[in-house]
């Protein structure tokens, strides 16, 4: 391994003289890691948004999610176990597409100047990609580790307190501004580097998908805000132990 | 003298050029945008503009044009802000009247909007080593193998790249990183990895664009595609050779 890597170290070729073929990989993971990202997260939101259905609703999903049907009562545990899932996938993607960033200030001022002269959508539409990825490297880090840690505080209640009087919520819209444009931006991306299927027409379309997205995103953040805001004397009461009583 | 079957060269409006002025090879020049009015002819394309400022205004400026029909590329220029061919775009087009010239970044800078792109595409066509690779020894004296007409047609129009150099211009990711080989190198070893004269494997293109400045270098920000003057398939080729190279 080692003796592989000084060889291409001073040849710049590997041991069977030719090009390393990892750059293939790492081209291909960063795609797939962010296909699974956004896979998830196209379900994530809606399922978070099932608080505009009623907050039974929701706390049904949640315990859905605990796997109740197995575990009396449910198992946060195994939202602990997704969360540790999704951040591996998650560091991964981001060790991997910040390759891309502009690596320095000669490189940032060419592309911003490049671009603002080009007046042309998708290298703009490059500039969102990078900067709501750099900013998910800390609010996705944030909520993620919370849903690592805390996974017991999931529901219509404790979501809400936390979002409400835990003062989670700035950072919440900022997370769903940048993870539904990241995303958005990355389903075109693939699409196009790939050439899976017409380019216009898909960006119609992902465009129509992300403002739906956004506008349900919005609306539950909203939700999860007015039932903290009515539950902030009762901070810390869950939402089953109301009902049994 | 009967003045209807003459034009009036005094009577069209006014536009203003305003056109990036530099001489790198001279220590004293300072780069700056110098404009010119001049009066708008029927048809007028910028290459027209351009010869006019040329001939009556001021002879010191810097452009190049062949073919003046959209076919030699040498015309390549950024007409605000877009690049551009020169003799395909007409300044009607325009109609605040006001047009912005500079030579196509990333390429060496000769003069004024004159940019060296042909030692470039050379060295680009030897990286890719754009040409046939056969073992069999070419008769001349014998009909050619034949090819499937729809291959045929498909490598022809490849092959109508002709060489302008906008696609650079156009490409965000060769502006940061300079190595990048960009579209026109990629369209082109997607060229000869179609021809079923040329006997590369997939192994031997990775070996010419199996890196971060060949096809894993491109981040599909479609300036090329969008701004390519014979309007190539840049994006679908790209994509080809991609789905290709991450095979290998
Ligand atoms: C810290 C978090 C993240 C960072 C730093 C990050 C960064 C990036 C960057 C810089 C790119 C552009 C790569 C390029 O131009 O080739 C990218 C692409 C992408 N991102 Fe992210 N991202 C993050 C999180 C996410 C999340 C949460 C999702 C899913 C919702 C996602 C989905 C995608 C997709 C699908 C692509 C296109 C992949 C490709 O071009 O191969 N990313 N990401
Ligand atoms: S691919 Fe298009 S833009 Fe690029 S050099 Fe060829 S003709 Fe010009
Ligand atoms: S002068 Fe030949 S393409 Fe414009």
């Amino acid at each position: 391994m080692q003796q592989e890597h000084i060889i291409e170290l001073l040849t710049g070729k590997d041991s069977r003289k030719k090009k390393s073929r990892i750059p293939a990989r790492l081209d291909l993971l960063q795609s797939v890691t962010g296909l699974i990202l956004v896979l998830f997260i196209l379900f994530h939101l809606l399922f978070e948004s099932s608080i505009l259905l009623g907050k039974d609703a929701m706390y049904a999903l949640t315990k859905g999610f605990e796997m109740s049907f197995i575990f009396e009562g449910g198992e946060p545990l195994v939202i602990s176990f997704l969360a540790l899932m999704i951040f591996i996938v998650f560091i991964l993607h981001a060790f991997i597409a910040t390759r891309k960033f502009p690596a320095s200030y000669r490189e940032s001022i060419r592309y911003r100047t490049h671009a603002k002269l080009l007046k042309h959508e998708d290298t703009n539409l490059w500039f969102i990609q990078i900067s709501t990825g750099f900013m998910m490297f800390f609010l996705g880090s944030v909520h993620l580790y919370t849903m690592m840690t805390q996974p017991e505080k999931i529901g219509p209640f404790a979501s809400a307190d936390r979002v409400y009087s835990d003062t989670a919520w700035p950072l919440y819209l900022l997370l769903l501004v940048s993870v539904v444009l990241h995303a958005g931006a990355g389903v075109y991306r693939l699409i196009v580097k790939w050439g899976v299927c017409d380019r216009t027409r898909s960006k119609t379309i992902i465009k129509a998908a992300t403002a739906f997205y956004l506008l349900i995103g919005l609306v539950s953040l909203g939700a999860y805000i007015r039932i903290g805001y009515e539950h902030r004397n009762d901070y810390g009461q869950r939402y089953h132990t109301e009902v049994s009583r | 003298m009967n003045k209807s079957h003459t034009y009036d060269h005094d009577s069209g409006r006014k536009i203003t050029l305003s056109i990036f002025r530099y001489n790198p090879s001279n220590p004293a020049s300072e780069p700056s945008f110098r404009e010119y009015t001049l009066t708008e002819t029927p048809g007028m394309t910028l290459y027209i503009a351009l010869t006019k400022i040329y001939t009556s205004i001021d002879h010191d400026l810097s452009f190049d044009f062949v073919c003046r029909a959209g076919i030699c590329g040498s015309c390549a220029m950024v007409v605000n802000g877009k690049p551009r061919l020169a003799c395909k775009t007409l300044t009607s087009e325009f109609a605040d009247a006001r047009i912005t010239l500079m030579p196509l970044p990333t390429f060496k800078h000769n003069k004024d909007l004159s940019v060296d792109t042909g030692n470039w595409m050379n060295a680009m066509s030897l990286k890719v080593e754009s040409w046939i690779h056969s073992k069999e020894q070419t008769d001349i004296s014998r009909i050619e193998k034949r090819v499937d007409p729809d291959t045929a047609d498909e490598i022809f129009e490849l092959d109508r790249c002709i060489e302008c150099g906008i696609c650079l211009a156009s490409c965000s990711t060769r502006i940061m990183r300079e190595d990048f080989i960009g579209a026109v190198g990629l369209n082109r070893v997607a060229r000869f990895s179609i021809d079923p004269h040329d006997e590369r494997t997939d192994e031997d293109f990775y070996e010419l664009i199996g890196d971060d400045n060949g096809i894993f270098g491109c981040m599909s920000l479609m300036g090329c595609e969008d701004h390519c003057p014979k309007h190539l398939p840049l994006q679908s080729r790209i994509a080809y050779m991609r789905r290709k190279m991450v095979k290998v």
